[in-house]
């Protein structure tokens, strides 16, 4: 015990003689933690469209119309030609192309359907196919409520006409403000980011320059010296955590629903389950390059897997069995839920097991790869 | 082992470690008295460290005995190590803490309590003179002072064996001969000195050596033994001859 | 010529006989394709949805049979009342709720109207407004099949066609953007640590010494980057056509020309880094997560530049990534030609001169 007294008084001295590492654990989360968000907006505004209307009709100007005026598009350009519209993609200019043909409202009338064409830049993805959802929605709101079509359902009464009304109610974020959602999530990122790498990093730096060799040599056990370098860097963690919340509150306002002592608990148990990956991946590691690298590795398969940038649900079930064996996941989908919802311990319980379980298997599994004596 | 061993520092039989195919210490047999101070030379490549790490615990043997301070290297290596120094060729102090913090980090390792850490470092730091310097960066320090500080760090505890990987590189002959005139005081303690050295007139202060060559011990005997057996009066001369013979270097 | 090649020679031998960086070196890259073309996708489904119905009758449980075969939505348990559904909602189980009223099928049936609601988590504020669209869609659907007979009558067809990605595979847009990320990353941290760590071990300086021009050590450096890259990008195009079946579209000699230049001016700005610091860690550092999120955030695969405060969209005019993303978009992807992205490249060149230039004269001064 008195050993690890000494330990940690090492360790303390030198996280904060270095700079590096001070300025990795202090300003750089909160510079991201600022900075992100704002760059983070995967809301859709602002759909370019360019129209080619062959009809010049009543009815093609009136589609014209509502489509620009819907507010989610921005009318770029009228072209003459859909060659001429398709260059307009080509350059980035437009992200839809719709095409009205000749003779449009004379055939709608006459025939009683008619076909208009949407080209979507596919490669722009998410933007050009929800664009494309919006138009069809915009242009089927029109197409109900053309005149030809209203007068009928009006005037007919044998017909037994369903309007079923969807009212809806946003809980949770009645504002839909995008920032809500993903400033947890890069509190999240940031704590990983600081448990994975440098734990990693520090103890192969000890490698490097020798004084692992001399530890070995001494009758320091290996609990001692495990403990040794993980309760810093939780601390650390914990602090960078603190930091992050407040910010958080500073910045955007956003203050956790749901109790903090919950909140904190998580945080503790996920930096364990952390630096246990850290100083596994370090006994892996013979320089500080490897250790980086590795690290780099593990982290961008978790931030993309954890269900931060694209949604978990909408992964083949595979891929979501993987993103189950990542803490990250686990552990953004529970800040989610108590900061902007308010749940309670009882109500994410099995997160809790589920970090529990990761802490245990990663620390064990390191313990056991470091070697006093090979 | 018998009774007679037990009274040694170090005692070595059939020593191997094998790595694959190849032998880096082949069947090694040897022993060092208490309080002595003895030299373990070889070329470069003869197999002193592998050995050496093999004594202080480092790396189990691939077959053979060991005992160090009258502890086996297999079962307890633990117990060897609360019982030796050890100076790497790196020095391993760390350069971010200053000359004071160091000393009082491995002193609390080595189960110290802080009167008596404060008590022996005020008087080591007196006698190596770097009594101004406690609260300096040891990487601020010259590399003469960084290989005495480390010295004294690793027989702070005084332990009953302190192993010496090639302590004195690079330095001055002043410089060697004061760091000398340390190992010979730790020796008068009654702390035996385990040293590997490249430099033969540093082979003369021991009271026997041993030379490696290709991972066997090809000699074993005081300085002035050696000098008569091979007929010249120079240690680089015997240390040439024998080293001669080597295949790997 | 011969000492550069014998200079050039031994870079490799140190790239290579660190196998465990090696092997991350070109698993990167393979592993986000795999994960970006199978794994991850930008579409919404599988939302997890509760019903609770006031009504149990013809419609309502028709409404929640054609959800649950839709691929939008995951029905869950029922809800019994109420006051559940906090509670599902906060355990994360579900994101979305649907009500129905008692009497549904009759009000419908009497008065012709008739209301459900839905509530949404709108934590996940994308997630809730495609909720609500694509139930819509599907009721809307349902009345239309309701009333097939006082259907519209005119009707307004659109057909939808996806330009560049007939096959509609859904994560297009990726592909550069893991391209444009892992050259920066790989070329700019390993190059300036490559560098560093010969100053660190103290190497550099009998290098300098030599008749070694500084400018041919800093390209000695660089070389086997330069070529672990374009295999890496090579491996990359593979493994897109074959197991994504994406198209290249355009030239390959204009793709890989253009790639050659970004790495270049990656290189270039490794070079630049090392010069600015002693220690191995902390060009690492810099090259890695400095240099990083800037890629990420500003080079617009990740996230849509043109949401962001307008700061941010001047910065990204000084990332280099940002104009090889929109290089590679349009050749390789659209297929176009050397026309379109001239400004481009023009800009890229530019960027890798002025880096070299920089990066040379530091590197005389550090070490004069």
């Amino acid at each position: 015990m008195k050993v690890l007294l000494f330990i940690l008084q090492k360790e303390f001295r030198q996280i904060f003689r270095d700079k590096t590492i001070l300025a990795m654990m202090l300003v750089a989360p909160n510079i991201q933690l600022i900075i992100l968000p704002f760059a983070a907006n995967f809301e859709v505004k602002n759909i370019n469209v360019a129209f080619v209307d062959h009809d010049h009709s009543t009815y093609s100007q009136k589609l014209i119309n509502k489509i620009g005026s819907s507010g989610y598009f921005q009318i770029v350009g009228n072209a003459f030609s859909y060659r001429e519209a398709l260059k307009m993609v080509e350059d980035s200019e437009a992200d839809l192309v719709l095409e009205i043909p000749a003779g449009f409202e004379r055939n709608l009338v006459r025939e009683g359907s008619q076909q208009i064409n949407i080209a979507v830049d596919a490669i722009n993805g998410t933007k050009s196919a929800i664009g494309g959802g919006y138009l069809t929605a915009v242009i089927a709101d029109f197409n109900r409520s053309l005149d030809i079509n209203t007068k009928i359902q009006g005037s007919s009464s044998a017909i037994p006409s369903g309007m079923i009304e969807v009212t809806y109610s946003d809980w949770f974020n009645p504002r839909k403000e995008y920032k809500y959602y993903m400033v947890p999530g890069i509190l999240v990122l940031l704590l990983t980011l600081i448990g994975g790498f440098i734990t990693a990093l520090n103890i192969v730096t000890e490698k490097e320059i020798g004084t692992i060799e001399q530890i070995n040599v001494t009758p320091m056990k290996k609990w001692q010296f495990i403990l040794g370098k993980l309760i810093p860097f939780w601390i650390v963690g914990m602090i960078v955590f603190t930091i992050g919340l407040i910010a958080m509150y500073i910045v955007y306002g956003i203050f956790p629903q749901g109790s903090l002592a919950v909140l904190y608990l998580f945080a503790a148990v996920y930096m364990i389950a952390l630096l246990g990956l850290g100083l596994l991946i370090s006994t892996f590691s013979d320089s500080q390059l490897q250790a980086m690298f590795v690290a780099f590795f593990f982290m961008m398969i978790f931030m993309l897997m954890s269900g931060f940038f694209t949604s978990i649900d909408s992964m083949p079930d595979w891929a979501r069995q993987m993103s189950n064996l990542t803490p990250v996941t686990h552990f953004i989908k529970v800040v989610r839920l108590i900061v902007l919802k308010g749940s309670e311990l009882s109500q994410v319980r099995m997160e809790l097991f589920y970090l529990v379980i990761f802490a245990i298997i990663l620390n064990t599994a390191a313990i056991w790869n470091y070697r006093k004596t090979s | 082992m018998d009774n007679t061993f037990k009274d040694k520092a170090i005692v070595c039989k059939s020593l191997t470690k094998q790595f694959g195919d190849f032998k880096a210490v082949d069947q090694i047999t040897f022993d060092v008295e208490q309080g002595e101070i003895f030299g373990f030379l070889g070329a470069n490549g003869a197999g002193k460290t592998t050995a050496m790490r093999i004594l202080c615990g480092l790396s189990h043997p691939t077959s053979g005995e060991a005992t160090v301070a009258g502890y086996n290297v297999y079962k307890e290596a633990e117990k060897i190590k609360a019982n030796i120094g050890y100076m790497s060729q790196k020095f391993s102090l760390y350069e971010n803490l200053t000359v004071y913090e160091n000393i009082e980090f491995y002193g609390g390792v080595y189960g110290l309590s802080r009167p008596e850490i404060k008590q022996r470092s005020e008087a080591m730091l007196n006698r190596l003179g770097l009594a101004a310097e406690a609260k300096k960066m040891v990487g601020e320090l010259p590399l003469g002072w960084k290989q005495k500080l480390a010295f004294s760090v690793a027989v702070l505890h005084r332990p009953k064996i302190v192993f010496l990987d090639e302590p004195t590189g690079g330095v001055d002959p002043i410089t060697r001969r004061q760091f000398w005139d340390l190992i010979y005081e730790a020796a008068a303690d009654g702390i035996t000195v385990f040293v590997t050295t490249h430099y033969m007139d540093e082979a003369e202060y021991c009271k026997r050596i041993s030379v490696m060559v290709d991972g066997r011990v090809e000699a074993l005997d005081s300085p002035g033994n050696l000098k008569k057996q091979f007929n010249t009066d120079s240690m680089d001369e015997v240390f040439l001859q024998l080293a001669r013979r080597a295949k790997r270097s | 010529m011969k000492q550069l090649l014998a200079f050039i020679r031994k870079e490799f031998y140190h790239v290579f006989r660190d196998k465990r960086t090696l092997l991350i070196l070109f698993g990167l890259p393979v592993v986000q394709i795999l994960l970006f073309g199978f794994a991850l996708s930008s579409e919404v489904k599988n939302i997890g949805i509760a019903v609770l119905d006031n009504s149990h009758d013809v419609t309502s449980e028709e409404i929640v049979r054609r959800i649950k075969t839709s691929s939008y939505f995951l029905v869950k348990d029922p809800v019994l009342n109420y006051a559940e559904i906090e509670n599902r909602f906060k355990t994360g189980e579900i994101k979305c709720a649907l009500l129905f009223p008692s009497h549904l099928a009759e009000d419908l049936g009497r008065s012709g109207k008739a209301q459900v609601q839905v509530i949404t988590d709108a934590s996940d504020p994308n997630n809730a407004t495609i909720a609500v669209s694509y139930i819509t869609a599907i009721l809307a659907n349902y009345q239309q099949q309701l009333n097939h007979t006082a259907s519209i009558p005119y009707q307004i067809i659109p057909q939808v066609r996806q330009l560049y990605n007939e096959e509609q595979n859904g994560s297009l847009n990726f592909i550069p953007g893991v391209i444009a990320l892992i050259f920066m990353i790989v070329c700019t941290a390993l190059t300036s640590v490559s560098v560093v760590r010969e100053k660190e071990l103290g190497t550099m300086e009998i290098l300098l010494v030599s008749p070694f021009k500084p400018l041919m050590v800093l390209v000695a450096k660089a070389v086997p980057y330069l070529a672990l890259s374009i295999v890496n990008f090579i491996i990359i195009l593979v493994l897109s056509v074959f197991l994504l079946k994406v198209e290249i579209r355009g030239s390959l000699l204009l793709l890989f020309a253009e790639s050659i230049l970004f790495i270049i001016t990656c290189l270039s700005l490794g070079l630049v880094i090392s010069n600015q610091t002693n220690s191995q860690k902390t060009a690492m550092l810099i090259s890695m997560m400095g240099m990083m999120l800037p890629t990420m955030l500003l080079t617009g695969f990740m996230f849509p530049l043109e949401n962001m405060p307008w700061i941010f969209q001047a910065l990204s005019h000084v990332i280099p990534s940002r104009y090889y993303y929109i290089i590679i978009k349009a050749v390789m992807l659209k297929g176009l030609g050397f026309s379109y992205v001239w400004k481009e490249t023009l800009i890229l060149a530019g960027m890798a001169v002025f880096l070299l230039i920089v990066s040379l004269k530091r590197f005389k001064v550090t070490l004069a």
